[in-house]
């Protein structure tokens, strides 16, 4: 790893500042940035540390009823804490293992926008709004494609907004190795309709199955599901899969996922 | 460089870092605690495992510099000033939970956070609260009996496995 200057401000107004300068770049939990860095695929001037801002850190419950959460809020606070969105919570208790949920954030693991990850399929499907310095996105807007996201240099993810669903449930196809989603099914059933958001299968990164939503807030039954499927064109193929049958698996998590959401 | 402050094992510590130094090597190159075993150096084996303010990290994807002010605790930690094993690090030893014993301190010390907020986890528990720790020698089995022990629970059902 390259050498750089650290810095660990206390706001989020120090934090703006100190990555206004050169080749400066924001460090959630590290889980990600540190290893990448290791791998000298990144090289930054200055890291600024965003783990010492409170104000970007807990969980609250907003007037509309949404659930917040900071944008360094770790994994395992959101597993302990986001009892009144219980798929959310499960999902933040099973990504990676112990050590890494009690450092990986939620702004780090929505900024880097990993094609296998979990929190952008659970923004995704929720229609979360993702809150920065600057302004709110709404999720439908944020996910650019594979680690491609709308944030712009230097902006960063303060908060994240999650409307409660009526019910909701995360499906992941663990990839073993690597303990991401090698196919995750994120299923969220609102007043208005139903949203299915799929991550690890797409070359894209994390995308909405339409056709599936239609069929699900028509009627939100595993049947509704009958006969739908995706197309292995686009989808990631690679050593643990091909993209036959990460489609495959695509239909099949979206069934367990309406299953379990009940 | 920049001077980082911090308590480890109950003592204060501190010492010049750079940017880049990991917890990892802070604790094993200045502090001289060599426990903290360093297997992969990419988050993946959970020999690093220490405590920072009372949770498990993986100490090689820290950076010292995050530690400022925080109480660190590592596997030297653990035993009594006597030598004496602790609960954990004894039914290590009496359920042959440890071979080459490289991935040791990181189980012991994963194994401590799980107790502390599940006194009595389960096998499946026990498991899935490994996930991020990595053996080569033991298949595991002895660990998991370890840990029941530890815990005050019957290992006799996995014995026979
Ligand atoms: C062994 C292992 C297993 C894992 N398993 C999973 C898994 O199952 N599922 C899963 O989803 N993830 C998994 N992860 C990734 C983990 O969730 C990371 O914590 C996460 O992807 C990155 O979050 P971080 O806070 O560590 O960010 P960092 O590594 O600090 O940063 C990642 C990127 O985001 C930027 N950034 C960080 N915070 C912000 C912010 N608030 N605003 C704007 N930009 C920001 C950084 O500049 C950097 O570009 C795993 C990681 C490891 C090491
Ligand atoms: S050395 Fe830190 S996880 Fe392997
Ligand atoms: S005892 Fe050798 S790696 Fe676990």
């Amino acid at each position: 790893m390259y050498n750089f200057e650290f810095e660990k401000p206390d706001t989020i107004a120090d934090a703006v500042a100190a990555l206004g300068g050169e080749e400066a770049q924001a460090l959630g939990g590290g889980q990600t940035l540190i290893p990448t860095m290791k791998q000298r695929l990144a090289s930054p001037a200055t890291l600024v540390s965003l783990t010492g801002i409170s104000e970007m850190q807990g969980i609250c419950t907003g007037d509309d009823g949404s659930l917040c959460i900071g944008g360094a809020t770790t994994h395992g606070a959101v597993a302990a804490g986001a009892g009144v969105y219980p798929a959310l919570a499960d999902l933040a208790s099973h990504i990676g293992d112990p050590a890494v949920r009690n450092r990986g954030t939620i702004g780090g693991s929505l900024a880097n926008n990993d094609p296998s990850a979990c929190y952008p399929a659970a923004a995704l499907a929720s229609g979360a709004v993702i809150k920065t310095n600057t302004r709110e996105i709404a999720a439908d807007d944020y996910f650019q494609g594979m680690f491609d996201t709308a944030l712009n240099e230097g902006e960063i993810i303060t908060e994240v907004r999650f409307p409660v669903p009526e019910a909701a449930n995360y499906q992941k196809f663990v990839q073993p190795a690597s303990r991401f989603a090698l196919v995750g099914v994120f299923v969220a059933k609102y007043a208005d309709g139903v949203r299915v958001a799929i991550t690890g299968a797409s070359e894209g990164g994390v995308f909405r199955w339409t056709e599936a939503e239609a069929a699900l807030s028509a009627n939100f039954a595993v049947s509704a599901l009958d006969g739908l499927s995706l197309p292995g064109d686009g989808m990631i193929g690679d050593l643990h899969g091909s993209g036959d049958y990460r489609a495959h698996l695509c239909a099949v998590m979206t069934k367990r996922a309406v299953n379990a959401a009940g | 460089m920049a001077q980082v402050k911090m308590t480890v094992n109950g003592k204060a510590a501190s010492g010049e870092v750079e940017g880049r130094t990991l917890l990892s090597s802070f604790l094993r190159d200045s502090l001289f605690l060599t426990g903290t075993h360093v297997g992969c150096d990419t988050s993946q084996c959970g020999a690093c495992v220490v405590h920072v303010d009372g949770v498990a990290v993986k100490s090689c994807t820290m950076l010292a510099a995050e530690a400022e002010g925080a109480e660190v605790s590592t596997i030297e930690g653990q035993a009594a000033p006597d030598g004496t094993l602790n609960t954990i690090q004894q039914a290590f030893q009496d359920h042959h939970g440890l071979q080459c014993g490289f991935c040791t301190p990181g189980m012991v010390m994963t194994t401590a956070a799980l107790l502390k907020d599940n006194p009595k986890p389960s096998e499946q528990e026990i498991r899935e609260h490994l996930e991020g720790n990595i053996c080569r020698c033991t298949g595991y089995h002895n660990i998991i009996k370890a840990i029941l022990a530890a815990s005050g629970q019957d290992v006799s059902a996995l014995a026979a496995e």
